[in-house]
């Protein structure tokens, strides 16, 4: 291999250096924005996390997992996995190749930019090499691995349903500009290549585009012109990236170390947010996970939109989103860069202005007589509108002989989880510390909550000190293993729902499953656990009416009856109370399906 | 007269041309749900706060409607936001975003 011009150098290359001179620059001011908006302290854990080895390793790994092998997405789909793996490995091992094949046989324009993409145009081909033939094959085989992922990418955009996805996001302008430009690259590539394969030489990819040809192909004219264009798309495709989705390429790598340093979100749009929404690559996965998109009108409000009128700034529709969002958080769990949309939202309510502010002093004389008792049970409000929970629960406390209180009998003060998800953070505090007082001077060891939304608040914002926050699933459970409430198995066949905040929220999955199987069989829903669809009855959405809820709670009435159940179980009383009014079977609260195992042990 | 812990409410009149109902339709606006109710007073009922004060929808809302919720809309700062009122309202208002429109209209003071 030589040269082929001694000063190495064509304008042809300008596109591609411009655009990759625009890119560093933006990605590099872009970098000292993001850091300089952390706070101190996330600063200094950022700093430090990076030189801790364990972290370091794990930088390492994440990003070689994540950014080149999308392992996430091979996980859901492997077809989708393959396709942005390809994609993504395809050129960083195009990109590795050159610059190793320039470190060998030209050492001294190693340095250049530009030299390794172009590299073929620059070089001729004298003799043939072990050495050489290798590199001609990988770098022709990795085209072709980046060639079939383009193709794929192709067809999604014809029949997304093929790579396991109903919807994808509808693309914004510079979006598209930045995905055609990036479908002609590598096509224009292997044009180019095979323009000069009779000169710098090519392999099973470039070689037969060059024989199909010959005396186009050799012409030094059209040469240049086919370099050009390669180049042309490059530099489009650099130009776009900042403004696109494809943001998301260089993001990646400064999310990951924040993401591992744990650092939280504090700003709906500052700091790590940043980072996190530069990071989205818009696959739209989130758009078929969100219960809301069982209505079409609400496709446009789920996150990967959001993402972009952050992206804006645009205030109103950022506000308008985050108020309809059911805050159920299963775009996280399915979102493969884990955008944390949950807190997100969060830090957007917050921010929300009101002219009115509550006040809740008169909590202040409310001091309820608990008599002493090893379990203290807090129904919840919405318990009080689901009085067979309460009694259910009775009875089976009274049928373990369990010493038990309940602390908020004739209404008691809520929790401060709705006052939380509306924003007013403040306000919950108020709750949270009448609440605490009151059970601290109870007494009680065990602190029994029949609600998915009040556990996760227990869990979460408050520091109960020697008491043990326990949800009913948890508890009856636990009672059950130790064969303290016996129960009989009987023929029933429940469809376990599980309620966001308990599953999702605080990682229960297992307790209720292992107590209901003791009292019948369990049939499994279309999809649960960690997927399991949101009721629509959630106070987390603020203004979505009743008539808009109605198909979301369709929808997951629908996946609850997958295996034809006899009965809906949830182990929340607004799942329960939400299901009630659109299923055909019949929908019970947990601690009524246990009590179906105690009545027949009574018979 | 018995004292039965209740009485009637005074009769009174509304003159329409002094009616100043700007903040309900702006309430409508923010909301659209607050058109649809018929006073049947479940919220109220069911008011986890209204265990500990006055604090009435029913009356707010209707109050609102006449354009003399002054002496009312202060009731509103004991809400907790649980959403049992939501659960119960037999027309399927939205409850919690009619309080926190009706927060975002008024200001204390005035």
């Amino acid at each position: 291999m030589r040269e082929r011009f001694l000063i190495g150098f064509d304008p042809f290359v300008l596109p591609f250096l411009l655009g990759m001179a625009f890119v560093l620059i933006y990605c590099i001011v872009g970098l000292i924005r993001v850091i300089l908006q952390l706070s101190k302290a996330d600063r200094r854990k950022l700093a430090i996390s990076l030189f801790k080895p364990a972290n370091a390793w794990k930088n390492v790994r994440d990003m070689f997992l994540d950014c080149l092998f999308h392992v996430k997405l091979w996980k859901r789909n492997p077809k989708l996995g393959y396709m942005h793996s390809s994609i993504a490995f395809g050129w960083f091992m195009l990109i590795v190749l050159g610059h190793i094949e320039t470190f060998i046989f030209v050492p001294k324009k190693a340095g250049l930019f530009y030299f390794p993409i172009f590299f073929r145009y620059f070089m001729e081909m004298d003799n043939y090499s072990l050495r050489g033939s290798f590199f001609f094959f990988a770098m022709d085989f990795f085209l072709l691995i980046v060639l079939s992922g383009i193709f794929l990418a192709m067809f999604k955009r014809i029949r997304s349903r093929f790579f396991g996805m109903r919807r994808t996001t509808r693309l914004s302008i510079t979006d598209r500009v930045g995905l055609y430009s990036l479908w002609a690259i590598f096509p224009l590539r292997w044009i180019a290549e095979g323009f000069t394969a009779g000169i710098a030489g090519g392999s099973f990819m470039t070689i037969p585009i060059n024989m199909l040809l010959k005396n186009f192909m050799s012409n030094p004219e059209n040469i240049t012109v086919a370099w050009w264009l390669y180049s042309i798309a490059l530099g489009t495709f650099m130009f776009a990236l900042p403004f696109s989705r494809y943001m998301h390429i260089p993001a990646e790598i400064l999310l990951i170390p924040m993401k591992n340093a744990g650092l939280k979100v504090y700003h709906p749009r500052k700091g790590f947010t940043l980072a996190q929404i530069y990071t989205c690559p818009s696959c739209g996965v989130c758009i078929d996970a969100c219960p809301m998109s069982a209505s079409r009108q609400n496709l446009k409000d789920t996150t990967v939109y959001l993402v972009r009128q952050i992206k804006r700034n645009n205030a109103r529709r950022m506000n308008a989103m985050t108020e309809k969002c059911l805050m159920c958080g299963k775009c996280q769990e399915v979102c493969q860069i884990n955008l944390q949309s949950y807190d997100i939202r969060m830090r957007i309510r917050e921010r929300a202005t009101y002219n009115l502010s509550l006040k809740h002093d008169y909590l202040d004389s409310y001091k309820p007589e608990i008599s002493k008792s090893k379990v203290l049970y807090y129904a919840g409000c919405m318990s009080s509108l689901t009085p067979t929970t309460g009694r259910s629960i009775k009875k089976l406390l009274d049928a373990a002989r369990i010493n038990w209180t309940q602390m908020d009998e004739g209404g008691g003060i809520c929790c401060g989880r709705p006052l939380i998800l509306s924003g007013k953070r403040a306000d919950a505090a108020d709750l949270i510390a009448k609440n605490t007082e009151i059970i601290e001077s109870s007494g009680a060891s065990i602190l029994l909550v029949s609600c998915a939304i009040c556990y996760r608040v227990f869990k979460e914002e408050y520091q109960l000190n020697g008491v043990r926050v326990m949800h009913y699933t948890e508890y009856f459970n636990e009672l059950m293993e130790e064969g303290r409430l016996k129960v009989n198995r009987g023929s029933l066949r429940y469809a376990y729902h599980d309620p966001c905040d308990l599953g999702r929220g605080c990682g229960i999955y297992d307790e209720p499953r292992e107590a209901l199987s003791r009292v019948g069989i369990i049939a499994p829903a279309e999809k649960e656990r960690a997927l399991s669809v949101c009721c629509g009855g959630s106070v987390g959405s603020l203004t979505l009416d009743f008539e808009a809820r109605k198909p979301i709670t369709q929808a997951s009435v629908k996946n609850m009856l997958f295996s034809n159940p006899d009965r809906i179980v949830t182990a929340c009383p607004l799942c329960l109370n939400t299901f009630e009014r659109y299923s055909p079977v019949k929908v019970v609260d947990f601690a009524e399906a246990l009590c179906d195992g105690l009545e027949k042990k009574e018979d | 007269m018995i004292d039965f812990g209740y009485t009637l409410s005074k009769s009174r009149t509304l003159r329409i041309d002094n009616l100043d109902d700007s903040r309900y339709k702006a309430l409508h606006k923010l909301e659209p749900d607050a058109y649809k109710c018929i006073g049947c007073g479940s919220c109220t009922a069911s008011c986890s706060a209204g265990v500990f004060t006055e604090l009435s929808l029913r009356k707010i809302l209707l109050s609102m409607q006449r354009g003399d919720e002054k002496q009312y809309i202060n009731q509103l700062q004991a809400c907790m936001l649980c959403g049992k009122c939501t659960l119960v309202c037999p027309r399927g208002i939205n409850t919690r975003h009619l309080i926190l429109s009706m927060c975002k209209i008024y200001s204390i003071d005035k």
